[in-house]
């Protein structure tokens, strides 16, 4: 952060528009999950119009004070007829319900995946919810001379993100997206200091396992005009605003066309103290493989780190992992990798697991469970064997490979089963 | 005790349960694709489409309707964690 203090004014980013955010340049952790080595900020808006004063998100609660301040230099509260909420976690609702107490006369326009939030957000404070109105793309708000438009974009990174577009001045209220965690009261991105790595980084571990939900966005926002960007976290973009939007497209689309898609793919990953676990793996894929259309890849996880496994398994169609049972539990390089995919969309692939064991082998039960807490679907039992597979033992993985490319290929044949033996074979 | 059929299109299994049976009781345990979240009616993220039998579930709670409606969901759609099957012939595949 630059040594001058930032007053205790509203900063004009347009005419008739104001930041009245909040700088917390002593956070060096958000959400528990990011580092922030300079802090962050929590970015507030005010626009004017002829008719009515609207606010544009607010922040976190115990920057109150510094939200009122700003806003108290710009607006009075009678004045403020509208409230948008582009995201209601905490970080940006958080001066929402003494803003609903000093506002009472201001509807809030928020996303239809919002409305619940707002109520569980208002909780504790008894009041009872504002008037609102859920809005969603082509939605407008007339301030007087100055439209609201509103982008239904949702998971960016919650259910119930939106953008909302001031149509005049080609202003673009983001909410998180094209935003980053970084502190600098120079505020501006041509006038603060060098923010690359904290734009990327925010992509790659907020925006990563949405980038479907990023590229549906992108193609609402390219058609318009831009002349600024407002993003709830980090510097206002007001210089090049479109590059901030191709770098995304670019992030959300993988660089390199990636050539085994031309089938579905099965990614096998699997610890081995003796090789017994390896020799399952080994013959897991060959069966995966015998069916023809998808493209099997084996890793030994002892030989990389989860964030470059991370890589391949967002775009593979399905996952086995092999893992010997020590000390009653999967190895902790499986874990490891288990609890890094939260940075990638893993929802509804193909889900495995097998391993060799000693006593017990209860890891495969453990990864089992765990890809179904990940919303992979687990269709085939998983392999346990004890110690050393024989031939037949072998037989059964590459039939276990061989189901699981039926899956990926839709090749399943039809099975009926009682709910009895369900629950026998799952106990 | 009365039986119903779920069928989950996505894996191509039919499993006969008991009536009163929810689809969350059997959609993990044989590998279907839907997915949940707070399995408690809330998030929708287990938002299954019934391609046919929706008369063959019981109605949704005032709960579950709000749920669907605040998530905009389409016609036919239910959320896994809290349909109940009341007989017949189901089947689903995940939304």
């Amino acid at each position: 952060m630059a040594a001058v203090a930032l007053t205790d004014h509203a900063v004009e980013i347009a005419p008739g528009v104001h930041w009245v955010g909040a700088l917390d340049p002593h956070l060096r952790s958000f959400d528990i999950i990011l580092k922030t080595a300079n802090g962050t900020s929590y970015n507030s808006y005010v626009v004017r119009g002829e008719n009515g004063v609207a606010v544009i998100d607010t922040v976190k609660e115990n920057f109150s004070d510094d939200f009122f301040r700003r806003l108290e230099s710009v607006a009075r509260y009678e004045e403020i007829t509208t409230i948008v909420l582009n995201h209601l976690e905490p970080d940006h609702s958080g001066a929402l319900p003494e803003l609903l107490k000093r506002a009472p006369q201001a509807r809030v326009y928020l996303s239809s995946r919002a409305q619940m939030m707002l109520k569980a957000l208002l909780k504790p404070s008894g009041e009872k919810p504002p008037e609102y109105t859920p809005v969603t793309t082509g939605d407008e708000v007339d301030l007087g001379g100055r439209t609201l438009r509103f982008l239904h974009t949702p998971y960016l990174h919650w259910p119930d993100t939106q953008c909302t577009y001031l149509v005049e001045d080609g202003l673009l209220f983001t909410g998180d997206i094209f935003g980053c965690h970084f502190c600098d009261n120079r505020l501006f991105n041509d006038t603060v200091g060098d923010f690359r790595f904290s734009f990327e980084y925010y992509y790659a571990h907020i925006m990563r396992p949405f980038r479907e939900y990023v590229l549906d966005a992108i193609a609402l926002i390219d058609p318009l005009e831009i002349n600024l960007i407002a993003p709830a976290h980090g510097p206002v973009l007001r210089h090049k605003p479109r590059d901030y939007v191709h770098r995304y497209r670019e992030l959300a689309t993988p660089r390199l066309f990636n050539e085994a898609r031309s089938e579905k793919t099965l990614v096998v990953f699997y610890l081995s103290a003796y090789g017994n676990t390896r020799r399952m793996a080994e013959a897991l894929a060959a069966g995966a493989e015998s069916l023809g259309g998808v493209r099997v890849s084996l890793y030994d996880l002892e030989g990389g780190e989860a964030d470059i496994f991370t890589d391949l398994v967002e775009e593979a169609d399905g996952l086995a992992f092999g893992s010997p049972t020590i000390n009653a539990d999967a190895v902790k390089p499986i874990w490891d990798l288990l609890s890094s995919l939260t940075t990638v969309n893993i929802k509804g692939k193909l889900g495995a697991a097998f391993g060799s064991y000693g006593w017990s082998g209860e890891a495969v039960r453990l990864i089992e469970d765990r890809l179904r807490g990940l919303k992979l679907r687990v269709p085939v039992e998983g392999l346990r064997i004890k110690l050393v597979p024989d031939a037949g033992e072998l037989e059964a993985c590459w039939l276990l490979g061989e189901q699981l490319a039926r899956h990926l290929t839709g090749q399943v044949e039809h099975r009926e089963i009682e709910f009895s033996q369900l629950q026998a074979i799952t106990a | 005790m009365p039986k119903a059929k779920i069928t989950f299109q996505d894996i191509g299994v039919t499993v006969t349960v008991p009536a009163g049976t929810r689809l969350i009781e059997v959609s993990e345990k044989v590998g279907a694709g839907i997915t949940y979240g707070c399995r408690e009616g809330e998030c929708c993220t287990c938002l299954t489409k019934i391609i046919s039998g929706g008369e063959n579930l019981a109605p949704p709670s005032i709960l579950e309707d709000q749920v669907l409606k605040d998530n905009m969901a389409p016609r036919n759609h239910r959320l896994a964690c809290q349909a109940q099957v009341i007989g017949g012939d189901i089947v689903v595949k995940p939304a």
